[in-house]
């Protein structure tokens, strides 16, 4: 059927579905009772590693195409993706692709961009159904929404994480598997090597409750008590980027513009001034609370709850309540 | 070396007047910079040569005539020259446009390298320089932390969630990269004098062979049907209590809000 609408899909470092192309997945299908369109998925992966992924990805949706990538074991894997979407989508020149706003995702959204001469529109955190997509995003670090749509009705969507909660389908999907034809034409970008930095480390874009730290937390020795409040929330640990600069704290757990775009029911900000490259990357949070010695830090302004005082007092105090509100 | 970054001129995050009466962005109110990742990008490319490397850079743009300003800051950092696309049938242009005329402007540049930041402030789309490296046939690598050119190869640690891959491309190819290159220097006043006799060479579409019936917003792909302002969160709770007493506030307020 014409029309289709497709969940590209991916699988994270562990070689499971990633948490946020279950939720494209259940985006999607939402989308397709909506516009009784029929609607699929696709996922591109080496042989062998693919077929987990793609079976997972069929619990949310009634039929997966598992595209077998030899070249996926030593390249990156956008380019094949791309042609994996390209080839399982086919024909259908009104079909509407849908991925997840990821480094990976997006890379693929630019060669598919450039496969399928159709239009994009990114990190779109609302979707809705009007004869074709229509997308509500934030742009200019959210400080202005937009609603856009494609002027002939399909096209490509790359959404960001949160946008709805992954909910599996009542009954599991088929799976077909392909082999990628042309064997993805042997990519000019080789893998050399993969380095593991983090593994095991919760990732800040997964997590529910996050603690980040600031200039004000004074030193790596100061994120020992960010990580202690963080560990007796159950939470992750994540930073400004006036840490990171400075190597208390890895990059991977930095927060805004240039970092990652967080969205966890509840964001805590110790020694944060709150500059509008930090807030774009967490005011989707559900709460927001602060902990900072100016009065008149700018996050006091989108803050839910702002404790004025010093976080070296605060925090452990905040630890010992938390431990007496468990027992 | 000869390096092309594209860098491409946004209004300044920190500004603060958005809306124009018309409730469309107002961009002649807010000064426009080089979007933060291409001038990480160009700051990788000026150590590249800082560390002895023959290298030539130049600046590519495609934006109104507010593009000028912001290309003069690269210029003063210590970009050679600049190449701006201009042209009043581009207003309106989506991502697909932009990467289709920034590719024509490719095709009229020698390089060896082209880097582009991983995405832009204003649009956050992320996905112009694939589809460019797409468009042009060049190797694409993406999300450069660090770039080592090696004679007629490129490698570049890419950032993953768990750490990072290395990859390898032969020349020329095309590089995103962020804000782990390195933080951008700031134009010395001898820069900033250098810049004003350095060119900025600016390129309608005639000079590129578009048909403007082909750009613009009356053919792009996806539209921009609204704009609104989101509403404000309501106003925080202040707390000021000594640490004992805003802790037991802190555990209430996250329990009132089952969150814990
Ligand atoms: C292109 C570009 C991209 C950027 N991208 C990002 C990004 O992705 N993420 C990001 O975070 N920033 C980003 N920034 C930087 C941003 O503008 C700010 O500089 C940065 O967020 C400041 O970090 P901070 O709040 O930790 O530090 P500061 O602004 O220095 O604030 C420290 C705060 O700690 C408080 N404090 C100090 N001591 C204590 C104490 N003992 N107890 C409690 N409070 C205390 C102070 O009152 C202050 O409010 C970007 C900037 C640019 C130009
Ligand atoms: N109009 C433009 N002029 C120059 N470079 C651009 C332009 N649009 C996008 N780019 C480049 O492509 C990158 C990604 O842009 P985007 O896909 O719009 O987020 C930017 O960081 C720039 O390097």
């Amino acid at each position: 059927m014409p029309g289709t609408l497709w969940a590209i899909a991916e699988a994270g470092p562990d070689g499971h579905l990633t948490k946020l192309s279950a939720e494209v997945a259940t985006l999607v299908r939402g989308l397709g009772a909506t516009a009784g369109r029929d609607v699929a998925g696709v996922v591109t992966g080496a042989p062998g590693a693919v077929a987990a992924v793609a079976a997972e990805l069929a619990a949310y949706l009634p039929r997966v195409v598992a595209v077998e990538a030899a070249a996926a074991a030593a390249s990156p894997i956008a380019a094949l993706a791309a042609q994996g979407a390209v080839q399982a989508t086919g024909a259908d020149t009104d079909a509407s692709l849908f991925l997840g706003n990821s480094p990976d995702g997006r890379d693929t959204a630019g060669f598919l961009m450039a496969a399928l001469g159709v239009g994009v529109i990114s990190n779109a955190g609302g979707v809705a159904w009007d004869s074709g997509p229509v997308a509500e995003k934030g742009v200019f670090g959210g400080r202005l929404i937009t609603t856009s749509s494609f002027a002939d009705g399909h096209g490509i969507v790359t959404v960001p994480l949160g946008s709805v909660p992954a909910e599996a389908a009542a009954s599991s999907g088929v799976v077909e598997t392909v082999a990628l034809a042309g064997a993805g034409a042997a990519p000019a970008v080789k893998v050399l090597e993969r380095v593991s930095e983090a593994a095991g480390a919760v990732q800040i874009e997964e997590a529910k409750i996050i603690v980040s730290g600031g200039r004000g937390v004074g030193g790596a020795e100061g994120f020992a008590i960010v990580a202690e409040l963080a560990e007796a929330l159950g939470g992750a640990v994540a930073a400004s980027r006036a840490a990171v600069d400075v190597g208390w704290i890895p990059y991977a757990r930095q927060v805004g513009q240039t970092g990652k775009i967080v969205k966890p029911e509840v964001y805590i900000a110790l020694g944060i001034s709150g500059a509008v490259q930090h807030k774009v990357g967490m005011q989707g949070a559900r709460t927001i609370v602060a902990v900072n010695t100016d009065p008149d830090a700018p996050i006091a302004e989108f803050a839910d709850l702002f404790v004025i005082g010093n976080l070296f007092d605060i925090v452990p105090a905040l630890v010992a309540e938390l431990q007496a509100h468990k027992a | 070396m000869k390096i092309v970054i594209l860098a491409k001129p946004v209004p300044d995050a920190t500004g603060q007047e958005r809306l124009g009466p018309d409730l469309r962005l107002d961009r002649a109110a807010i000064p426009p910079v080089i979007n933060g990742n291409d001038e990480y990008c160009l700051e990788a490319a000026l150590r590249l040569r800082d560390a002895g490397a023959e290298v030539s850079i130049t600046l590519l743009a495609m934006a109104g005539a507010f593009g000028p300003d912001a290309l003069r800051k690269g210029l003063a950092m210590g970009a050679d020259n600049a190449y701006l696309v201009s042209d009043p049938a581009l207003a309106g242009s989506d991502a697909w446009t932009t990467a289709r005329v920034l590719a024509a402007a490719l095709a009229k540049l020698e390089f060896d390298l082209v880097l582009a930041g991983v995405d832009s402030s204003d649009g956050n789309g992320g996905v112009v320089a694939a589809a460019l490296a797409s468009l042009s046939g060049l190797p694409y690598l993406s999300y450069a932390t660090s770039i080592t050119p090696d004679g007629d190869k490129v490698r570049i640690k890419r950032f993953s969630a768990t750490g990072y891959d290395v990859l390898e491309a032969p020349l020329p190819a095309l590089i995103t990269g962020m804000q782990a290159l390195g933080e951008p220097r700031y134009p010395t006043l001898r820069g900033i004098m250098g810049a004003r006799s350095k060119t900025i060479t600016t390129w309608a579409l005639a000079d590129l062979g578009i048909d403007p019936a082909t750009v613009g917003g009356e053919s792009a792909a996806s539209r921009v049907s609204t704009f609104s302002i989101p509403d404000a969160r309501s106003a925080a709770r202040v707390v000021r209590d000594p640490a004992p007493i805003a802790a037991k506030l802190i555990v209430d307020f996250l329990v009132e809000r089952r969150a814990i």
